[in-house]
Formats: structure tokens, sequence, C-alpha cells
């Protein structure tokens, strides 16, 4: 079934100065739990994750980057859609957004296996919060048990409550600006843009058809709906495969 | 009272000696309990698992039993279905192998999903398009079946069989064997598949990634073939162990040279059809998704060495010595070669699932390791000392070896010849 929608978003690489202010919006956006004190930097939740690439050249030459990567929405043959052994990920027809069920998953992790951008992630603990905190806790997202993955879903408490105020103002369709991602709004630079790919008159529509945009490993074949852009040629290659002994290898 | 459990005809060790043999191995087994109750009551953060590395010992460990358990369902489709009656006297071994490789690989599963609780979702809103669903499926049918054929076998003991009931009910499931030997092969010949399947559909992972035949991977067609060649080699090697440790000959020569026959044939095709299959995956197949596939060799330690080790020293190799007549005449040659050819599986069981999960996708993402944690590797010596305990106890008390006995006549026969012999 063809979406209505097909969200999507694009990013400035040329605009981020890994602030990471995506990063923590998203965690009190979504629930996600800080960080337990035995975590290491690969156990950790954290749906969008910034990371620092370099040209690989020695100085004066060397140039960073910064490459914030969230659940890409693969939009054709979804590694993780097709692998869940009880369908607790699907896509959604209406918006062509991936959502995952944590009710429903069993935490075999194959999902995890399977996605080429390391973008899900594992409750390996039980959700805390500091104490006090979670008065903070955004009541429109449940938080997650131990457990079960999770990932990006665009802000999907944010999608249900522009339908509600649309459903409430009479109106079948939702306005643009009643939904956007808490990782656009924060981002201080303007290097985040969300929209409707299919609706050519949206901004990340017309970001994603320019010339120096690219998508990650576009060559696999997973159709992503994340659009990267950057007037760099070195930092467009990082769309690539990596080659581990050649001299164009990234440093993330 | 042991003693009236033990069949007529077999000897086997005292009680006491026979403690002294399953205490270490109940000692491994309660301190796994402990290592997975730990990690149940706990969470998977007790092992070293993370996000980067989402499957890691155990599932290494569960494709690997699972491939070495196929000797149950080929031995079953060769003694019942291709009449190969020489098997006969290892088919109960095989099944006691086979319900330990399964139900141990379903235990360690059990563990190394983040809610077992919901275990059953997989059953009531299975994705058909997943080969995880396909797995779960086909692995538990199997279990079923194999205990199905295992309650034969636990009720022709001794002491069991004074119950008439049990007897008749035996009589009833014996009658079965066929349909299920026929039942057994085809679910395995799927789950089989569909594990090597599981990474093979993984587009996402170049590595693993393989294109094939219909909705399969040619990896799904790899795994079985590579099963149905272990797993007889399995049985072989488990059975010189078994009397090596028991002092006793418990199938006569032909039985090793067939089984032996049939996994260097087996492992001879797997070889030839892994050759052929790698040869596309490099020219074609990874190429195409835009990863050459010499950078999969470039991340040290996992090396050109790998592939090699795989097709030539692992599998080449032991298929020549189990091929030659004159090698596999010799007991050294033939229990290498089949301890090699078991040792292949694994490499490749460890190539699918560790080395395709440390090489990094993203050209800004770094190479990554992984080392078990105790209580992971505490998790897998559970299965082992389970598995050995299953099967010292069946070995105690039923009868695996049906030639044991005649073998140990006609072993007295030639002593006692012998001995006149030297007297006149």
């Amino acid at each position: 079934m063809t979406p209505r929608k097909r969200y999507g978003m694009s990013i400035d690489i040329d605009k981020c100065n890994g602030c990471g202010a995506c990063m923590m919006a998203c965690a009190v956006e979504n629930n996600v739990p800080p960080v337990p004190e035995a975590a290491n930097d690969r156990k950790g939740i954290t749906w969008i994750r910034v990371y620092r690439v370099d040209n690989h050249r020695a100085y004066p030459e060397r140039r960073t980057a910064y490459v914030p990567v969230l659940c890409q929405q693969c939009g054709h043959d979804t590694p993780c859609v097709h692998v869940c052994p009880q369908q607790a990920v699907d896509v959604d027809p209406e918006t062509g957004i991936v959502g995952q069920m944590p009710e429903r998953c069993l935490g075999c992790r194959y999902c995890m296996v399977a996605c080429p951008y390391h973008a899900r992630y594992f409750n390996w603990w039980d959700p805390a919060w500091p104490a006090g905190m979670e008065k903070t806790l955004n009541p429109n997202v449940a938080p997650r048990m131990r457990g079960v993955v999770e990932k990006c879903n665009f802000c999907h408490g944010r999608w249900h409550a522009a339908q509600q105020k649309a459903a409430a103002a009479g109106k079948r369709e939702i306005d643009a600006a009643d939904y956007v991602p808490a990782c656009v709004e924060a981002c201080p630079t303007g290097a985040l843009r969300f929209g409707d790919l299919d609706d050519p008159s949206t901004e990340v529509a017309h970001d994603a058809a320019r010339p120096e945009s690219f998508r990650l490993l576009e060559k696999i074949g997973t159709e992503p709906k994340i659009h990267y852009r950057s007037q760099r040629d070195w930092v467009r290659d990082i769309a690539n495969a990596p080659h581990p002994d050649g001299k164009d290898q990234h440093r993330g | 009272m042991d003693r009236e459990f033990i069949a007529r005809g077999l000897q086997r060790s005292s009680p006491g000696r026979f403690l002294l043999w399953i205490l270490p191995w109940a000692a491994l087994l309660a301190f796994g309990l402990y290592c997975a109750g730990l990690c149940l009551a706990k969470g998977l953060n007790q092992t070293n698992m993370d996000n980067r590395f989402a499957f890691g010992l155990w599932i290494f460990l569960d494709l690997t039993v699972i491939a070495l358990g196929a000797g149950a369902f080929l031995t079953g489709f060769l003694l019942y279905i291709l009449k190969l009656d020489e098997l006969r006297a290892v088919i109960n071994s095989a099944v006691v192998i086979g319900v330990v490789c399964y139900s141990g690989a379903v235990s360690a599963l059990m563990v190394d999903v983040g809610q077992p609780l919901r275990s059953w979702f997989t059953f009531w809103y299975p994705n058909v398009h997943s080969m995880l669903t396909e797995v779960t499926f086909c692995i538990s049918c199997y279990l079923t079946v194999l205990l199905i054929e295992y309650l034969p076998i636990v009720l022709r003991n001794r002491k069991l069989r004074d119950v008439p009931s049990f007897l008749v009910f035996e009589h009833k499931l014996h009658n079965l064997v066929y349909v299920l030997a026929g039942v057994g092969t085809f679910l395995s010949f799927f789950h089989q598949g569909s594990l090597g399947g599981l990474y093979g559909v993984l587009r996402g992972r170049p590595f693993a990634f393989r294109e094939g035949f219909a909705v399969w991977p040619s990896t799904f067609f790899l795994f079985i073939l590579s099963a149905a060649a272990v797993g007889p080699s399995f049985i072989l090697l488990t059975t010189k162990l078994v009397e090596t440790l028991s002092r006793k000959r418990l199938v006569r020569p032909t039985v090793y040279s067939l089984l032996a026959r049939v996994s260097g044939l087996l492992l001879a095709v797997y070889v030839l059809a892994k050759a052929v299959d790698t040869l596309v995956w490099i020219n074609r197949t990874s190429p195409g998704h835009g990863f050459l596939a010499s950078q999969y060799y470039s991340w040290k330690p996992f090396g050109t060495w790998i592939l090699f080790a795989e097709i030539v020293v692992f599998g080449m190799l032991p298929a020549l010595v189990m091929l030659t007549p004159r090698l596999r005449a010799h007991n050294g040659w033939l229990v290498g070669a089949a301890a090699m050819a078991c040792g292949g599986v694994a490499l490749n069981r460890f190539v699918m699932t560790v080395q395709t999960l440390a090489l990094p996708t993203l050209s800004f993402d770094s190479f990554v390791s992984y080392y078990p944690s105790w209580q992971e590797v505490g998790t897998f010596l559970a299965v082992v000392a389970y598995g050995v305990l299953l099967y010292s106890f069946s070995f105690r008390y039923f009868n695996l070896f049906p030639e044991e006995r005649e073998l140990r006549l006609e072993a007295a026969v030639h002593e006692e010849e012998s001995a006149l012999a030297g007297r006149y």
C-alpha cells in the first residue's frame, strides 16, 4: 500500500556542530532513561546518535564533520520489519514511519542484527530515573521495559497529539507545523528538517532533490528516508561502505 | 536397586564410580543454572552483548549444536527411509544426541531473549516473512518429534518393561518410527536451512547476505548440507569417545566406515557448493551492494586465512580422509577427520554469527569486538554439562548401542578360544 504521507528528514551536515541538543531533546521527549553506571557506550540507549567523522588527513588538511544517525525509516524491503518473528515492527501505511511495538517485542534482537545503521537499541536494564526526575516524564510516551528493543519513531507521540488537535478542530489533515519531531525542534543551527517527502512544496522534499543530497548505504537498496547533504566531497563519501585499509576511511 | 535398571547382558560401572563421574558435571550444571538464573532475574545486562553485538556466544552455540545434532535426523532418514540397516547400531545414540543438542539449544535461547515469557507470541502473531519464525516453528516441532523418538528408548528400560502398558505404548510408538523419521527429516531440512537463512537474508549485512533460489538465500542450502555432513561425524566422534571412556566395543568397524563415507561424501558436496557460493558472493553479490569482499578480510584478526581454513583445512581435507578407504580404516585419521569436520562447521557458524556482527557497515563506524561474560560462559557450560549428564544416564540405563551385548559375547568367546588355544 502506498503511504498517504512519506515522512522523512533532511540533515545538513555542514550545519551540524555536534552539540548533541537533538540527542537530549529526543531522550526527554521519548522518556529514554539515563544510562546506568554499569553501561558502556555500546549499551546505552539514544535514538539519535551523533558521530564525529574526519577526513583522515593530518593537520592542517584535517577536517571534521558531525553526522546524526537515527532510524533511517527504510522504505523498501525494510530489514527490521521482515526479520521480526512476531510482527513487533511494522511500517505505518499512513505515514511510512517504521514503528516498534515494545509490548509485543520478544527481545530476540534479530532486528538489531538486521539493521545496517545500528539504529536500534535494546533495554539491557530496567528503565530508571534519578529520584524526582520521574516527574519530568512525558505522559504521552510510555517508557519501555527491560528486555525489549526500541528506536526512533519520529516522535510518534507528537504525531498522535497533532492528529487529536486536527480532529478536535474538525480537520482530516494535520497541520504540518503541529508535527515536528523533538530533535528537529531542538537543533540550534536548523540542520535538521522534517516533512512529507512526497509533497514537493515541503523543504525536506526540496532538500532531498538537491544534487549534494545523499543517503547512507543507498546501494543496499533499502530506500532510507533520511537525506543527508553536504557541499564537501569527502563528507558525501561517508554514504559508501567502509574502506578499512584505504586512505578514504572515515573515523567515527 | 541400580542394577535392576541396567539392561541384561550389559556391563556398567559401579554406582560409586558412576556417581564420581556425574558429580563434577552436576556441579558444573548447578553453576551454569546459577549464571542463567542471574541473566533471567537481573536481565541481559549480565552479558557482554551490546547494541552492536546483539548476538553473542549463545547464538553461536545454538547454531553449532543444532548442526552437530543433525546426525539424529540423517541417521533416521538413512536407516528407516533408505534402509541402511547397519546404522541401527547407532540410531538410539543419535536420537539421544539429537535430544541433547536441540533441548540444550532451546534452553539457551530461552535465556537469550529479553522477554522469555513472550515466546508464545511467535506462534500467535507469526511473521511469515521471518526466517526466525520458520526456525521457531520447525525447532519446536522437531524437538517434540525427538522426544517422541526418545520415549521408546526410555520405555525399553529393563525395569520399565515390567509395566505392561508401557510395553504396549512403546510398541505403538515403535510402529510410528518410519513416519517420525520422515517428519523429522522434513522439519530438520527446513530449520537447518532457516538457521542459515537467518543470516543470508540480511540485506543490511553484506558480509552475510547471499542471493539464492526463490525466497531462500544460498546459506539456507549450505547450512542443510553442512549440518547433514557433520551429523554423522559427530555420532562417530561421540561413539568413539564413549567406547574409550567405558572401555567397551559398542559398534562394529563397518558402522564407523559407513558413517565416515556418508559424512565425507556430503562434506565434499558441501565444500564444492560453498566454494561456488563464495565466488559468486565475492564477484557479484557483495560488489553489487557497494562492498568489496576484500574489505571484510582487512579487519584483523579476520583475514582470508579464515576462509581458507573453513573451505580447505576443515572442509576439503577431512572429506578426502573420510572418502579414502585406506585412511579412514586408520583410527587416528578417522577420528581426526571427524573432529575437523565438526570443527569446520563450528568455524562456519562462528563466521556467520561473530564475524558478521564485528564488521562495520557504515563508513564511519568501527570494527568491534566482543568477549562473553562469565555468566554467558557459565550458561554455555550448563548446556554442555546437561548434555553429558543426559547422555551418561541414557548410556547407563538404556540400551543405546544394540550391538553392545553381541560384541561383548563375541569378545568373551574370542577370549575363551584364545585361552584354550594357549592351554593346548
